[in-house]
């Protein structure tokens, strides 16, 4: 409990509550308003949009002791997962969604 | 001034991923959603590496530099390389990548945190650890996920009382977090029970992902999703870094909500998902006294199936998995094209779980062109069925057995169904009797107006069209 209390009272705590509480209501809206047919490709953007994990393996790289290897490693690798998730994901879901963009052309033939 | 200018760009990075995510909730706007949050993400990734600033400015730049390009590379190349038909299990591969990059931080800051830590910070300490457990679940998870999909995993292994070892594994693994984070553990070597939670974690995302029946992968991915993102999330308190709790929260609270949404779709509970797995108990009896039985089913073939539907009013096509399997998606487009030019009215039933994933079937369809309007939600359609002629099920099973409605003691009872069964004439179109994901045997392919066609639907669809042709 002290432990809570002490964290709540450090600066910028509460923001960050505000922050997490604000963001769990607008995810949850978001979705709620989703038709199912986009679905997959909404569940494919959302799993790029998490590769933000990324940056902290940027800031570990680039806090990482050029003597540690282990750390450079291990950070190295994180980059490249990171790289991937991101890339990966919007590229897949780009793909997935071109597919529905075709149809307006269609329409004016 | 470079803290000020990182911390704009930052919530330019938060606004473009919740626009993103908003845009994507429409068809004609999804594309540019998809695109603006991969803006939002090359400006926050970038302006890390140039602005981010903390006793000191980043360094390793090349180290930094080859890894984005690595990892863009081969995330470019495996995701246009791959088929549409594969796209689950991709998913399912880049979400394992993020959860395993999270571990990875959380694996990296651990024993720095010892270093530098003056007094000993539970919350702190907590929050790497719950990166570390969350992230290496979700990669291992996401890693049976993908292999299970993929075919590499064909069984569903379930150990003997699997859902007490799991319970027991995760109430050991919370544990220990709480005694780590706690400072509770007297020990020399921290690091090496950093290493022991991570093989725990990680073995229980194996254990938690085998014995789920392909048939509910899609709920495990999308829950694996939100776990990814809470991983994120946790970073982001780690480094109070704005652009990663956004991100993080978002995908974390989008994808619990995607995943009750499947459930929903399915009339099946989160939790009956998870630790009652399809296939056991009643479901397995009930399948193997049909199966002792023989009962008998008609058989069609292709052209009299192609003057049968050249002569209906109405048909209604309902496309499954098997559909996906054979890349039928293009001839069965051309089928209802050919159908539709000689005054047939054709139409797609799509059930939310064709398919491996809600909308998987959409996204198959639209890839030939098939008219968005002609693709029809199941609630919809469902009072059509007894208006039309001819249905013609392409490889789905589970979504048009009967046995659901009609049978309390299946597996799948309560699951909304397609009513394909109301049709004048039904064509199942299957490679086999075998029964599909769900394991259990199908009561429509016995009945009087059911016809079946065995072979390869995009083998057969291709007959049928030529046939159709000759008309």
């Amino acid at each position: 409990m002290e432990n809570i209390i002490t964290f709540f009272s450090q600066d910028g705590a509460m923001e960050m509550v505000y922050v997490i509480i604000l963001s769990i209501i607008l995810g949850v809206q978001i979705i709620e308003s989703v038709p199912a047919v986009l679905h997959t490709p909404l569940m494919s953007g959302a799993n790029a949009i998490h590769g933000v994990v990324i940056i902290g393996a940027i800031i570990i790289m680039g806090k990482a002791d050029p003597n540690n290897t282990l750390a450079l490693i291990l950070g190295f690798i994180a980059v490249v997962l990171g790289t991937l998730n991101v890339v990966g994901g919007f590229v897949v879901t780009d793909r997935m969604l071109e597919m529905f963009k075709k149809k307006p052309t269609k329409n004016k033939e | 001034m470079s803290e000020f200018a990182l911390e704009i760009s930052y919530l330019i990075a938060s606004i473009c991923y919740i626009l993103g995510l908003k845009m994507m909730a429409g068809p004609k706007t999804a594309r540019n959603g998809n695109l603006l949050a991969a803006f939002g993400m090359t400006l926050a990734i970038f302006s890390t590496i140039f602005l981010y600033n903390d006793n000191g400015k980043l360094t390793n730049h090349i180290w930094i530099f080859s890894g984005i390009a690595v990892g863009a590379v081969l995330g470019w190349l495996a995701a246009v390389k791959v088929q549409m038909t594969a796209m689950p299990q991709m998913v399912s591969l880049f979400n394992g990548m993020g959860g395993a990059c999270a571990a990875l931080i959380a694996l990296v800051e651990f024993p720095k945190a010892l270093e530098h830590m003056e007094e000993w910070n539970v919350l702190f300490m907590s929050t790497i650890l719950c990166g570390l457990v969350i992230g290496s679940t979700s990669f291992s998870g996401s890693m049976i996920a993908y292999l299970k999909l993929n075919g590499n995993l064909k069984k569903d292994i379930r150990l003997p009382f699997y859902n007490i070892i799991n319970t027991l594994l995760i109430i050991g693994i919370i544990g220990l977090t709480v005694c780590l984070a706690g400072n509770h553990i007297e020990a020399t070597d921290f690091s090496l029970w950093a290493y022991i939670l991570l093989a725990a974690a990680s073995l229980y995302g194996i254990l938690f992902v085998l014995p789920i029946g392909g048939a509910d992968m899609p709920v495990v991915i999308s829950l694996l999703n939100s776990f990814t993102g809470m991983a994120a999330m946790f970073g982001g308190f780690l480094y109070d870094n704005m652009a990663m709790l956004t991100g993080g929260i978002l995908v974390g609270s989008a994808g619990t909500i995607l995943t009750v949404v499947m459930c929903k779709a399915m009339n099946r509970s989160l939790s009956n998902v998870i630790f009652g797995a399809f296939g056991t108990g009643g479901g397995a009896v009930s399948a193997s006294s049909n199966g002792a039985e023989q009962k008998s089913y008609k058989e069609t073939n292709s052209s009299d199936l192609a003057v049968l539907l050249n002569y209906s009013q109405k048909v209604i096509i309902v496309p499954g998995y098997g559909l996906a399997v054979a890349q039928a998606q293009h001839v069965v487009h051309e089928m209802e094209e050919l159908l539709s030019e000689r005054g047939v009215e054709v139409k797609y039933a799509i059930h939310p779980v064709a398919g491996r994933m809600p909308g998987h079937m959409n996204v198959l369809l639209a890839e030939s062109n098939v008219e968005y309007d002609k693709l029809v939600e199941m609630e919809d359609i469902n009072a059509e069925f007894s208006t039309c002629d001819v249905v013609m099920v392409l490889g789905a099973n589970d979504v048009v057995n009967p046995a659901a409605k009609e049978d309390p003691a299946s597996p799948i009872y309560g699951m909304p169904i397609l009513n394909v069964e109301d049709a004048k004439t039904t064509i199942v179109n299957k490679r086999s009797m075998n029964v599909g994901y769900a394991g259990i045997d199908n009561d429509l392919f016995y009945r009087d107006k059911t016809n079946m066609l065995f072979g390869d639907a995009k083998k057969v669809l291709t007959e049928i069209v030529s046939e159709l042709k000759n008309l």
